[in-house]
């Protein structure tokens, strides 16, 4: 089957959805590709680096006539009109808040693919546009920040004099929120991040960050969801974004509702006691922002010299990365799509991630998908409760001291018993051995069992000096016994300390 | 100075040089020096010995006893450093179980030549311990020499390695030793030269060979390092009484050291199992009632070669943690291949060491030896276990049961409380195996049904391989 890669008509687009390197791994899986003049351009994907790549360049004619579409922005009317009917499209949809573009597509008879539609499991997570677009932002949106900023990010002492390290607070640790703060803290910045969910703390220190914890008496949830918060909970959250972002250089906000419009946390009245120089990147803008200041794909500067960055497209200003990581993820895509590497695309409605994405198909409507089951964990509630096994008293102190007199007590008093000193010496030296084998062997490193047990093996050969204390005898049949006796026990002796040998040697240090 | 002083102090030097070669052995620098003090005290003990046998030959031996004994050893010699040469990495455990035969079987004949040469003592009570040395003696070497027998069966797989279940096995068990101190009892009251003790003596081993046998039969492949060390510790023994029964310092010291030792590695062997040494030889382990299928997990994910080199590639560091099915795949080759492939791309790869992997302790640090894995980054499972939170992806190469998280979720699990390696706090889980049956333990493993854990099947070997390929 052809893909086509077309060029974006949204005005202002930088992206493709495909880059050299991705077409030629979707040619790996079978298909055809080809792309139209002109698609990578901003994306620092010219013409030549697909042709040199081996990749068709051709017409939006050319492109739009084949089996599969794959693009990045959702196809306007005029697109959907031009794709021929059965064709594939997969491209950004957000199929749940635009149902007539839903509707477009089922009447045009498409199989439709929305990329962000893909469901959040673990075995989808190299198909994730979102959380890779959302890095690349998180990133961006600190670059766009420095350059905004008047002074740099890193503390140092100069001999031009000290110079401050810059403050980062970044709300919400989700993916641009963890990718902004990395990235804040690699440039030298003092970074604070604060997210409602309480259990992103140790994802924020795991950046090199510090958790902005609420005082505030927070209900333990008893069903593993945050509670609404309640109007003193309220109170104190906005009295720390106030506190925070006066302390603050530089404020990355990225805190969205699924659904609902962004919320606003920071007031004008907190803007207005900022610092002069200061930033704030609104993560939030294309959903109405997180100020109450932001303008959507604008930057303000307030009357006391505050910077406000309002862009929606941050994740396209790095066009090659992101390209990039786009087009990773409709190969990945396709390689789940495509089994038999046949170039041949198979829509297995079975497979979750594939019915997920599914918006229209064969003149139908497929949305919405049926919910998914995220976790694996066991649902089944348990069968009536066994009782839990008995564990055993670990031996007291005290006892294990008892045993151990007890233990010396019955040697002392078999020693009583024997009737020979020579018995008793014999028991004495029994018992020395014992106590310094167990030392011994105690230190033994695990590695090393192994080559122990043969060489105790090979040593427990000298049962051949027993056999040979015996051979000097004019009985045949003790003479033959111990014959063999001696046999075996050479054999012992012998190969246990040969595979020794063999194995010891293998064992060597890493350089 | 004569011969017999010398032979004593040489039994000495003997036995002090076999303390030094244990105690080598306890770290990887010192282990080869370790060897070489066994292989030297083992020198110094045969030639006092076979010099003594000499000067001894004029007064009462016969013209064959010098030929044959060298003959005798130089077979010996030759059959134990054919088969050393010979043995696979992977055979190991069944060579060291033949290895216990021999102790035993050579324990049980110097006793029944004990018997055959009588006590030569003046006094019943001495007569009477001599007895008493020559029955346990030949008690401890049968138990040895068929209960390796059938360890080395079931190793190598020509018996089936499943528990044999007689019903009441522990009474068989404890009844035979009843019936052991019964029997010595008769002996040992009988008058030297007697037919009866004859006969009683025959019944004595092979009542003695008999539960041996069983007691290994009846217990299951899995639990074979601990019957291994077991049958070590036996061995040692065996040598011990041999030693009593001879008046030979050099013996006991020698049999106490390697029984000490083969008692420690079982009790190691049982802790990291949580389980008692009684429950173990009491057997039944793979036959309790799975407790755990009625419950649903939920579905596994699979992962291709392909997907999982990109995975490793990615990946800053990496754990291996291995099990018996890496062994019956022969896997360890292409594993060590892809631990210097991913270590010269700047991976971290390390290895995690299950106590009871495999059917031999130590098995594991022996194979990844043998594929010249350094052994500095192959780590116990305690030195490991803290560092999952942080790791990338862990391959579990043929391990279940000792990466099997119900061990510590599920109190009613039949592993419960069993020590096992953390896998599953690592961000990624990919398990090599063949298909989605249990381990051996019967319990079905709620790993492979964890959001980040993916299945590879196929056969260990080629999918590593495979990964191989693909990470170039």
């Amino acid at each position: 089957m052809r893909i086509g890669i077309p060029r974006e008509s949204k005005a202002g687009e930088t992206l493709v959805a495909a880059t050299s390197a991705t077409a030629t791994q979707l040619q790996k899986l079978g298909y055809d590709v080809v792309v139209q003049t002109g698609a990578g351009v901003s994306a620092s994907q010219p013409d030549t680096a697909f042709t040199d790549a081996g990749i068709t360049v051709g017409s939006a004619e050319d492109v739009w006539n084949s089996e599969i579409v794959v693009k990045v922005n959702a196809p306007t009317s005029e697109e959907i009109a031009r794709l021929r009917p059965g064709a594939v499209i997969i491209s950004l949809m957000a199929p749940g808040r635009s149902p007539e573009l839903v509707e477009q597509l089922v009447s045009a008879n498409v199989i439709a693919l929305a990329m962000d539609a893909v469901p959040r499991i673990s075995r989808a997570q190299s198909m994730d546009v979102l959380s890779s677009m959302a890095n690349v932002a998180g990133y961006r949106a600190v670059v766009e920040s420095a350059h905004a900023f008047g002074r740099q990010f890193t503390g140092q002492v100069t001999a031009a004099g000290k110079v401050p390290p810059a403050k980062v607070f970044v709300v919400g640790a989700g993916v641009a929120g963890l990718a902004a703060l990395g990235a804040a803290g690699s440039m030298g910045a003092i970074v604070r991040s604060f997210d409602v969910r309480p259990e992103v703390a140790e994802q924020v220190e795991s950046m090199g960050a510090t958790f902005v914890t609420v005082d505030m008496e927070s209900e333990v949830s008893s069903d593993g969801y945050a509670k609404e918060m309640t109007e003193a909970q309220v109170a104190a959250t906005a009295v720390m974004y106030d506190a925070e972002a006066r302390e603050a250089d530089i404020v990355i906000t990225t805190a969205l509702i699924p659904g609902r419009p962004a919320p606003k946390l920071i007031t004008a009245e907190t803007i207005a006691a900022m610092k002069t120089g200061s930033v704030i990147v609104d993560m939030a803008a294309a959903n109405g922002g997180n100020t109450e200041l932001t303008v959507t794909d604008e930057v303000v500067v307030t009357e006391n010299g505050v910077t406000i960055i309002g862009y929606t497209d941050l994740a396209g200003r790095l066009a090659a990365q992101t390209s990039q990581l786009y087009g990773t993820n409709i190969v990945n895509l396709l390689k789940l799509m495509t089994p038999e590497k046949d170039g041949e695309l198979f829509l297995d409605l079975d497979d979750v991630i594939v019915r997920g994405i599914t918006v229209a198909r064969g003149g139908e409507s497929m949305w919405p998908p049926p919910p998914v089951h995220v976790s694996a964990a066991p649902k089944v509630e348990a069968a009536a409760p066994a009782p839990a096994k008995e564990a055993k008293p670990p031996l007291t102190a005290a006892a294990k001291s008892g045993l151990v007199l007890a233990a010396i007590a019955a040697f002392g008093l078999v020693n009583a018993l024997a009737p020979t000193d020579e018995l008793r010496r014999h028991f004495t030296v029994l018992m020395l051995s014992i106590v310094i084998g167990y030392y011994v062997i105690g230190k033994v490193a695990h590695a090393l069992h192994t080559p122990l047990m043969s060489v105790t093996n090979a040593i427990s050969g000298v049962v051949v000096v027993g056999a040979l204390l015996q051979i000097n005898t004019e009985d045949t049949t003790i003479l033959v016994l111990s014959t063999v006796a001696i046999l075996l026990a050479s054999i012992n002796i012998f190969g246990g300390f040969a595979v020794t040998r063999r194995m010891l040697s293998m064992f060597s240090k890493g350089a | 100075m004569d011969i017999y002083s010398v032979s004593n102090a040489a039994y000495i030097v003997a036995a002090l040089l076999f303390i030094l070669s244990l105690a080598g052995l306890s770290r990887h620098e010192s282990a080869k020096s370790g060897l070489t003090y066994g292989i030297v005290g083992m020198a110094v003990a045969l030639v006092a010995t076979v010099l003594l046998v000499i000067d001894q030959n004029s007064d009462y031996g016969s013209g064959a006893t010098i030929p044959l004994m060298l003959i005798a050893v130089v077979v010996g010699a030759g059959i134990g450093l054919w088969r050393a040469k010979i043995v696979e990495m992977t055979g190991m455990p069944e060579l060291i179980a033949a290895l216990h035969s021999f102790v035993g079987l050579a324990a049980v004949l110097i006793g029944v030549n004990g018997h055959l040469e009588g006590s030569h003592e003046p006094l019943a009570s001495l007569i009477n311990i001599h007895e008493a040395e020559v029955s346990i003696g030949i008690f401890i070497g049968a138990v040895t020499f068929t209960g390796s027998i059938v360890a080395n069966l079931k190793l190598s797989g020509k018996m089936k390695s499943d528990p044999l279940m007689l019903p009441g096995k522990n009474v068989i068990n404890v009844g035979s030793l009843a019936v052991f101190a019964i029997l010595t009892v008769v002996y040992v009251s009988g008058h030297e030269g007697d037919t009866l003790q004859d006969v009683v003596l025959v019944a004595l081993t092979v009542l003695a060979l008999a539960l041996g046998w069983h007691l290994v039969a009846s217990i299951g492949g899995g639990d074979m390092p601990v019957v291994v060390s077991m049958l070590n510790s036996y061995s040692g023994w065996a040598a011990a009484a041999s030693g009593f029964l001879l008046g030979n310092d050099l013996l006991i010291v020698t049999g106490a050291l390697v029984g000490s030792s083969g008692a420690y590695l079982s009790y190691i062997m049982c802790k990291a199992m949580n389980r008692s040494f009684i429950s173990v030889i009491a057997g039944g382990f793979g036959i309790a009632p799975p407790s755990g299928d009625a419950v649903d997990y939920g579905e596994h994910r699979e992962i291709q070669a392909e997907a999982a080199a990109d995975l490793l590639a990615s990946a800053s560091s990496v754990v291996i943690t291995p099990g018996y099915g890496m062994a019956v795949a022969q896997a360890q080759y292409p594993v060590a291949e892809l631990t210097a492939k991913l270590r010269a791309k700047g991976v971290e790869v390390r290895f995690g060491i299950h106590p009871v992997a495999g059917r031999l302790p130590g098995h594991m640090n022996v194979l990844l030896a043998e594929a010249k894995v350094p052994y500095d980054i192959v780590l116990e499972m305690d030195e490991i276990n803290d560092d999952f939170p942080s790791t990338d992806v862990v391959l579990v190469i043929g391990a279940n049961d000792t990466v099997n998280p119900a061990a510590l979720d599920e109190p009613n699990s039949p592993i419960a409380g069993m020590p096992v390696l953390e896998v599953w706090n690592a961000r990624d889980v990919i398990v090599f195996k063949r298909s989605m049956a249990p381990g051996y333990a019967g319990v079905q493993n709620p790993l492979f049904f964890k959001e980040n854990s993916q299945m590879l099947f196929g056969d260990a070997k080629d999918k590593v391989e495979e990964i191989v390929r693909n990470l170039s």
